[in-house]
């Protein structure tokens, strides 16, 4: 029990993909100038990597090992396709602001990390549950991100004003940084040196020390 | 976990799973899974995507003329918009076509319906056209307001379709929308972007001869008071040039002599031209 719960919950700070191990930054820049396809990019990568690795790990002993990554693309890729025709379907106005980067879940590090490290070594729940915690993780990045991007780019958090804008005679002057891509990376290296200060453990060793070099030490 | 590998029941073979004959089997196996997985959802989902695709494509049109409100039933809008067919060629109303289920791909393909154009008018590179193409009026009583036209051409990467609303002169655009297109994201497809749409309110397409003039032009346009050249210039965006001149080449062709220029020209002569 004790383990399932670490799989689980271990992702969402400890061993959290996007700040700890910094993957996933292309849709997480993407799709956060606002709260609602965030969200949806959020399902959406969260059910995908919950079911490949479900689904790569009930075949993992059959899968021979040359062919292996292609085996996991396949099952990845049709479930990015089915995911996208679905929201499609139900969610077009969304889908349409996603544009290319459901799409773009198949390359997304996470979700074939994840088969590859986990579920090809795991049973199927506990890989149903890594896939789940680990969609999570960047779920919590991605909304912290695209909470203050809308909020302070676009003064409304789902699309309901919260802070009035000046343009609509409100208070607020938009901040139009925060919608440009650059921003979420600020956002990113913020959250990540707030967790490292918080989680000591997480702060990687320095490549290399600086330090003052002795005239001795030049020849 | 349990290891298919290391059974052995009934004293078979071992089970090789780097065997050639496994790689085949899960291969093709998972193709035909997935394919079949795909292909379902892909045929059962289809009519509900078109639906979308459908009132998707009437709410740009109701956006484009400034009539969508929030949370107004599209449907409902749309149908106080008149579609009627022109023939392209005469700039005649026909009421041979029905607008509603009229298929301008299709048409342009058909050698009946479709022409192809020749290559020194086609700037819009398209190749093809319907003889006929659906405008759509917005009345205020029984005098038209304004016209929508549908335009397509080649993008950078992709066809870019989308509709022209101008004034009832048939010269002052009230806006341009695209409803489908390929373009970059974060750069071609600034063209959905509200403040540059905005810039194309008011300019005017042709000159009073009748030359069509509008442009897309490379930086900002200098303002001379709305006097000179500028009420037909529109601001370039920046790093989406290429993007910028197929709008140029596409409204240019559909507001020129091969496209609704003969049906504009009509209808800025006639009063009404209901």
């Amino acid at each position: 029990m004790a383990e399932t719960r670490k799989v689980l919950i271990d992702p969402l700070v400890d061993n959290n993909p996007v700040t700890l191990q910094v993957l996933g930054i292309c849709s997480a820049l993407a799709v956060t100038t606002s709260l609602m396809p965030a969200l949806i990019m959020c399902v959406a990568l969260t059910s995908v990597a919950a079911l490949s690795n479900a689904a790569i790990s009930s075949i993992r002993s059959r899968i021979p090992n040359n062919i292996r990554i292609i085996v996991q693309m396949t099952i990845i890729a049709s479930l990015v396709i089915v995911t996208d025709q679905l929201l499609r379907a139900y969610a077009f106005e969304t889908s349409k602001q996603l544009s290319v980067f459901v799409g773009l879940i198949i390359t997304n590090c996470i979700v074939l990390g994840r088969a590859e490290a986990f579920a090809m070594k795991n049973g199927v729940g506990l890989s149903f549950l890594d896939g789940l915690g680990n969609g999570l993780g960047y779920s919590v990045i991605l909304l912290i991100v695209a909470t203050v991007r809308e909020l302070f780019g676009a003064g409304s958090l789902f699309g309901f004003s919260v802070l009035p804008l000046t343009s609509n005679g409100g208070w607020y002057p938009a901040n139009g940084l925060m919608l440009l891509p650059p921003s979420a990376f600020f956002i990113i290296g913020l959250l990540i040196w707030a967790v490292r200060s918080w989680k000591k453990e997480q702060v990687e060793r320095a490549d290399y020390q600086i330090h003052e070099v002795h005239r001795t030490e030049v020849f | 976990m349990s290891d298919t590998a290391t059974e052995n029941p009934g004293g078979k073979k071992p089970f090789e799973r780097d065997s050639v004959s496994n790689t085949l089997i899960v291969a093709i196996g998972l193709s035909l899974v997935c394919s079949v997985l795909v292909a379902s959802t892909a045929v059962l989902l289809k009519p509900q995507q078109e639906r979308n695709e459908e009132l998707f494509r009437q709410r740009i049109i109701l956006e484009v003329a400034s009539l969508m409100e929030p949370g107004a039933d599209i449907s409902e809008l749309f149908s106080t918009i008149d579609a009627r067919m022109v023939d392209l060629e005469t700039g005649d109303y026909t009421d041979s076509i029905d607008p509603v289920t009229f298929d301008a791909n299709a048409a342009a393909g058909d050698p009946e319906l479709g022409v192809a154009i020749p290559a020194d008018l086609d700037i819009a590179n398209i190749k093809r056209r319907a003889r006929y193409a659906p405008v759509y009026m917005v009345r205020d009583g029984s005098s038209i307001e304004q016209i929508i036209l549908p335009v397509y051409g080649s993008g950078l990467w992709a066809t870019m379709y989308g509709y022209l609303a101008l004034e009832n002169d048939g010269v002052t655009i009230t806006g341009l929308r695209f409803y489908a297109h390929g373009e970059t994201p974060g750069l071609g497809d600034q063209i959905d972007r509200d403040d540059w749409r905005q810039i194309w309110v008011g300019k005017e397409v042709s000159d009073p001869e009748g030359n069509v003039r509008i442009e897309v032009i490379r930086g900002a346009v200098q303002d001379d008071g709305g006097s000179g050249d500028s009420r037909y210039q529109i601001d370039g965006m920046s790093g989406a040039t290429l993007t910028g001149r197929g709008v140029t080449n596409l409204v240019q062709y559909w507001a020129g002599p091969h496209g609704f220029g003969p049906y504009l020209e009509q209808f800025s002569q006639s009063d009404d031209a209901s």
